[in-house]
């Protein structure tokens, strides 16, 4: 299979090139290109309608763009793969609503999670491992939820919600976390615990985290790319783009 | 707990945790042997009697439970909502249908020992290639098991493919269904039209009028009942359920953690499929006839109105709502049968907005009270000791 060739020289673990996509004539990615460097944390920002989901959407195979070049580790080609073949080759995306399975309990929702056996035939005959047990308590640990393992997800906080799909995504073990909207809905010290938490992950991840509290993306100290209107606005530190006058005038406010 | 459980392979599950399935296959046990041993053995005139037309009542019921739960295993845990199952109930029975004709042989009105009577009466010069094989039992009951189960694996492969879901697939479900009705109703379609296929002599060499028959009959339903429902709580016990689980309440969620969301509700679909098919091979020689109606749609809709009744997503909940429906309805169309249909619809709504979760949500409630009353009893006993 062939792969459209890159523009850059240094390796990537997610590269978009001219990448476009249309609704019924509106254009929600206009000619969007973006480089994510092996484990680099991206914050994204942008006006609503500014393309942020759709991106996620592109990257995660729900939608076909028009055109452009989508390659995930320089290797593979992800406009060619569906939701579930993009979740197995190792990228986890959070939703912007908690979607854990709330008739499920905290615990069976991480261990569906859980990297491998997604067959049928495997499913049927899935018994754990002691191996996914520990990786289980580990994640239960990092998420602080080891005293919630059999609460049914239905009946946690929204930030617990929020903490369990993150920890669903651990299980797969991604290279690549997408995750939309983390800090909405939760309380000032929740989000600065997701946020030190995200600095952890940062360590053996790549992080793509869209989010519009500003306290939050300080707090992550990373890169950020401003979208606007499909395309890439502007990029930089927090402090640069902050001082970017397009970028005040388009999002932030004078 | 779950913690443990999820150690546990599906069948110690089973017998370890599900305590009213275990009720369930208890209660259905002793009716398979305490059924036809009253049937068998009492005199007609003795209290302890039960008649043959009870028990081959009960026999049907026993086949509309073990459709109930495969609908349940489909719509209660995977969300996927059929209004076309009687079809695969009916394909299953016309498979037994066939089988049971070409028993028949030489003693039909017309006396043909190759053709059915209704094929004589039309005309027919010989045997339509889709009814060989049917002299033998064993192809029959592969047939049984396959026609259903293909028919469910070439609609749920397309449909599921491109996604179709909710009301939509409600609705092509139903089409289906409708479908197969006005098919199997025309005469050259070599199914016995309008009457569809009855008149039927023995099954493996046994009379279907005697009592015996009826009786193993009726033991064979009860033993299908618990095998579907054993197979079915394997399912729904294993990692396999909770994806199912988690396709029905977020499917795109299961999706994205890397679960081919289509594979799984066409291996639930097709498993379903097939044990319809069992239920109804197994009620055409109780009830003597298999013809189109069985096809028709409101019957799909009904098999849906007693998994709502008996509660949705527990398998044994399903087994209650068709036995309790159906029996009211043997009772009501006996006593008011121009009201039944009312009262049907009656009953679907109330337990939709006032019984969400079927006659077995009441349960635990109750249960609750009961303990409640019992611990304040035993608080008074010890108060009153002292």
């Amino acid at each position: 299979m062939s792969i459209a060739p890159k523009h850059i020289e240094q390796p990537s673990v997610l590269y978009m090139d001219g990448v476009s996509v249309s609704f019924d004539g509106f254009k929600a990615l206009n000619s969007l290109s973006m480089c994510i460097e092996p484990g680099e944390m991206r914050a994204i920002i942008g006006p609503n309608g500014a393309g942020k989901t759709t991106m996620m959407d592109v990257i995660t195979g729900k939608t076909q763009p028009d055109c452009g070049t989508v390659l995930f580790n320089d290797q593979h080609d992800l406009t060619r793969y569906d939701e579930a073949a993009v979740a197995n080759l190792g990228i986890g995306r959070k939703f912007q609503k908690p979607s854990v399975i709330e008739s499920l309990t905290v615990f069976e929702n991480l261990e569906m999670s859980l990297r491998g056996g997604r067959s049928v035939w495997q499913a049927l005959r899935h018994r754990l491992t002691a191996e996914q047990q520990d990786k289980l308590d580990h994640i239960l640990a990092l998420i602080d939820m080891t005293a919630r393992l059999d609460t049914f997800a239905g009946n946690l906080s929204h930030g617990q919600k929020q903490w369990l799909e993150i920890g669903m995504l651990l299980g797969q073990q991604p290279q690549l976390l997408l995750i939309d909207e983390p800090a909405a809905g939760m309380t000032d010290e929740e989000t600065m615990k997701t946020a030190e938490l995200f600095k952890t992950l940062a360590q053996h991840h790549s992080l793509m985290v869209v989010e519009h509290d500003m306290d939050f993306i300080a707090a992550l100290e990373c890169r950020v790319t401003v979208l606007h209107e499909g395309s890439v606005l502007a990029e930089g530190s927090l402090a640069s783009v902050k001082a970017n006058d397009k970028v005040i005038d388009v999002y932030l406010g004078r | 707990m779950p913690v443990q459980a999820t150690h546990m392979g599906p069948i110690t599950r089973l017998l370890t945790q599900d305590k009213n399935g275990r009720r369930l296959l208890l209660v259905i046990a002793v009716l398979a042997i305490v059924v036809p041993f009253c049937n068998l053995l009492f005199p007609a005139e003795s209290v302890l009697h039960i008649s043959t037309y009870t028990m081959t009542l009960l026999g049907k019921y026993l086949c509309y439970a073990l459709l109930a739960i495969a609908v349940d295993l489909i719509w209660g845990y995977c969300g996927i909502l059929s209004l076309g199952h009687g079809a695969f109930f009916a394909l299953g029975g016309y498979a037994m249908g066939m089988y049971l004709m070409r028993q028949v042989g030489d003693r039909g009105v017309y006396g043909n020992p190759e053709l059915p009577d209704f094929m004589v009466f039309l005309n027919w010069q010989e045997l339509p290639w889709y009814w060989l094989g049917f002299d033998s039992f064993a192809f029959s009951m592969l047939m049984v098991l396959l026609v259903p189960g293909t028919l469910a694996f070439v609609f749920g492969a397309l449909a599921f493919r491109s996604r179709v879901s909710g009301v939509y697939l409600s609705i092509i479900t139903q089409a289906m269904t409708y479908a197969l009705m006005l098919a199997f109703f025309r005469n050259d379609m070599g199914f016995g039209g309008n009457n569809g296929l009855t008149d039927f002599k023995d099954i493996l060499g046994f009379d279907l009028q005697s009592d015996g028959t009826r009786a193993g009959l009726f033991i064979a339903s009860a033993l299908a009942l618990m095998l579907g429902y054993v197979i079915s709580r394997v399912i729904t016990a294993s990692k396999l359920g909770r994806v199912l689980v988690a396709i029905r309440d977020s499917e795109s969620r299961a999706r994205f953690l890397g679960y081919r969301v289509e594979h799984y509700k066409l291996f639930v679909f097709v498993v379903s499929a097939m044990l319809a098919g069992v239920a109804g091979a197994l009620y055409v020689p109780q009830v003597g006839i298999i013809n189109p109606s069985e096809f028709a749609p409101i019957f799909s809709i009904e098999i849906i109105i007693w998994v709502a009744v008996g509660g949705r997503g527990s398998l044994y909940g399903a087994v209650i709502g068709a036995v309790l429906v159906n029996y009211a309805k043997t009772w009501f169309t006996g006593a008011f049968a121009e009201l039944w249909l009312f009262l049907l619809g009656g009953l679907f709504v109330l337990t939709t907005l006032y019984l969400p979760r079927g006659v077995i949500g009441l349960w635990p409630p109750l249960q609750q009270r009961w303990h409640r009353y019992r611990q304040q009893r035993d608080l008074v006993h010890q108060e009153d000791c002292l």
